[in-house]
């Protein structure tokens, strides 16, 4: 009986498990494909749609694209998050709670909301479709999130040690970038890694806002309109690597914290 | 320089309907050692917010060394403060936090270094000039702070409740060491805190705090031998009280009314006036001595042996409103259920008229 319950629990979390990352496994396994359709028989493991991908000018320009939109939005949601938190938590603000609540908002808002309401906002407004435009969604979704990781570690117990760095002379731009921010460090280094997380892999709105030059998620799905390839399980696997390696530089950062 | 250090004039300050300051005056010397002994809510911790430019008061100003303050944040006083949980940056070394006042006041590198590594010697931590905060114990932690406050050469010095987090027997040593660096470097240290003892040990002038005011202050000496009020009375130190009315007057001495019979002190006083009567513990005896009077028969509900002396209290039989207090010497035979006849001679007993 014991041995059967084990059995089950054992297949139960193999099919789970299998559930998420079989996608991927796929995806990864067929981009070393020899042949030309991602289908089985596997007849690798051949790096030659690497070659291809990183060949492809548009592939590698909009992997530029990406890399540059990530950075840069999540440098603005996270200067602008961390100020927002700095404010609410040093300063008596009236309807502080219902304000706190509105830069939050946006967190339960679908991102296709976000970038239709971007869209006929800049529509309206005049701003052509671009990368800027696409960074700019970024900032939207992912300031609120900025905002609340670093509000969340925002103590009192801060409060005496940027006191004593103004009774020491400071003036307050000094005590922000020499006190504030490294103390905030790991707070706000995860909130950057989480930010530039979610700009990597982001493609409603980046669809939505950008034309010609565009970002990664929205030229593998130009590339999908005209069928599987495994130049596209490439690239594919190429943007996995790289939410990896962010997750484990954000998994560090709280680490970090933690041991602290 | 004539005049005071620092003048509070007339402070009042209040959080909201709370009235946390009202109407406090209180003169600083230079160079002197200022304690603001008072209990939670008594407004000591605000006082000392005020003097450092954290809180600007309602009403009234501060004054330093003749010019006025009262508005001006704490960045462009001549105050460093020593905070409770020491407020160290706990991201700089220990030389970078003692450095970090020269650092804001563009003194360069090397002078820096100097300067932080002398004044760390001085507080008995050259050895920690590189270690991090974390790194240190609580008593270190506590020196690193005042070497950091100290390394400006404020006028004044705050410190608020410094060895509050530290240990009975490291408070007591932290106690003689603040005491001796007080008077090497001679700068002017106001500093708060509840424990009585503390105050006593530390203070040059000893001003007690309560509801916002100030009670009594002066020397602790003159504070414990003749406080001025009911409040200072039992704050600082503990006193048995009795109360009173001022009968008939006598030569040069007035005969009391109290609880326990009628009581002859040398004093000036009104008939009919109402009046406390405050008698030390090492006052009362068991015993009868040289002119002292009886203060009736009392039960012994507690005594608590104290190693050097034994800590009596007894309730009063006539009066069961009046539990005294009595330091007796720890071999006298007394024990809780014995009733006893306790004296006191009236030269040492405290007359407050409020």
């Amino acid at each position: 009986m014991r041995v059967l319950a084990k059995l089950l629990v054992s297949a139960y979390a193999l099919a789970v498990y299998g559930f998420i990352f079989l996608p991927v496994i796929v995806l990864v396994l067929f981009s070393l494909q020899a042949t030309s359709f991602p289908i089985p028989p596997f007849t690798g493991p051949s790096l030659r749609w690497y070659e291809a991908v990183l060949a492809d000018q548009r592939l590698t320009s909009a992997l530029i694209n990406s890399v540059l939109v990530a950075l840069l939005s999540s440098l603005a949601a996270v200067t602008l998050g961390f100020l927002a938190a700095w404010g609410f938590a040093r300063y008596h603000l009236p309807r502080s709670g219902l304000l706190r609540g509105l830069i939050t908002l946006p967190l339960t808002v679908s991102y296709l909301i976000i970038g239709m309401g971007l869209l006929i906002l800049f529509n309206w407004a005049g701003v052509p479709k671009s990368l800027i435009a696409a960074g700019i969604g970024h900032v939207v979704i992912n300031l609120p999130l900025c905002f609340a990781i670093i509000y969340s570690q925002m103590g009192d117990h801060q409060v005496n040690i940027e006191r004593a760095a103004r009774d020491l002379g400071a003036p307050e731009w000094k005590v922000l970038f020499l006190v504030s921010v490294p103390v905030m460090w790991p707070a706000i280094f995860a909130a950057f890694f989480l930010s530039m997380t979610f700009s990597w892999d982001e493609f409603v709105i980046a669809f939505l806002l950008t034309r010609f030059d565009t970002t990664l998620p929205v030229e593998i799905w130009n590339m999908l309109r005209s069928g599987l390839n495994p130049r596209t399980n490439a690239v594919g696997s190429m943007v996995f690597a790289v939410s990896i390696v962010l997750a484990l530089l954000l998994e560090l950062a709280f680490l970090r914290r933690r041991r602290q | 320089m004539t005049g005071p250090l620092v003048e509070i004039r007339k402070v009042s300050h209040s959080f909201g309907s709370h009235k946390a300051l009202d109407d406090v005056s209180l003169n600083v010397e230079s160079g002197s050692y200022t304690v603001l002994l008072g209990p939670s809510g008594s407004g000591k911790t605000t006082l000392l917010s005020i003097i450092g430019g954290f809180v600007h008061p309602s009403e009234g100003g501060v004054v330093i060394r003749g010019n006025d303050f009262t508005r001006m944040p704490p960045a462009r006083r001549p105050t460093a403060t020593v905070f409770q949980d020491y407020a160290l940056f706990p991201h700089l070394s220990v030389g970078n936090n003692v450095g970090f006042g020269l650092r804001m006041r563009g003194a360069p590198r090397a002078k820096r270094i100097g300067r932080a590594r002398d004044i760390l010697a001085m507080v008995g931590l050259a050895d920690a000039f590189g270690k991090m905060p974390h790194q240190l114990s609580g008593g270190q932690r506590q020196r690193v702070a005042l070497a950091r406050a100290l390394v400006v050469e404020p006028a004044v010095l705050l410190l608020d409740e410094p060895l509050g987090a530290l240990d009975l027997k490291l408070r007591r040593q932290m106690q003689d060491e603040l005491k001796a660096l007080q008077k090497r470097v001679g700068t002017a240290f106001i500093h708060v805190t509840h424990d009585q003892e503390e105050a006593m040990a530390l203070a040059d002038h000893c001003v007690v705090m309560n509801n916002g005011r100030i009670e009594d202050q002066g020397p602790p000496e003159r504070v414990y031998s003749r406080p001025a009020s009911r409040f200072s009375a039992t704050f600082m130190g503990e006193s048995t009280l009795l109360s009173g009315k001022v009968l008939d007057l006598g030569m040069d001495e007035i005969r009391i009314d109290t609880q326990v019979g009628p009581v002859s002190v040398q004093a000036a006083g009104e008939p009919g006036f109402d009046v406390s009567l405050a008698i030390r513990p090492e006052h009362i005896t068991l015993a009868p001595q040289a002119g002292s009077i009886s203060l009736g028969e009392a039960k012994v509900v507690d005594v608590v042996f104290q190693g050097s002396f034994k800590r009596v209290s007894a309730v009063s039989i006539k009066s069961p409103d009046v539990s005294f207090i009595a330091k007796v010497r720890s071999n006298q035979p007394v024990a809780v259920g014995d009733t006893v006849e306790l004296h006191a001679v009236p030269g040492d007993m405290i007359i407050l008229s409020r």
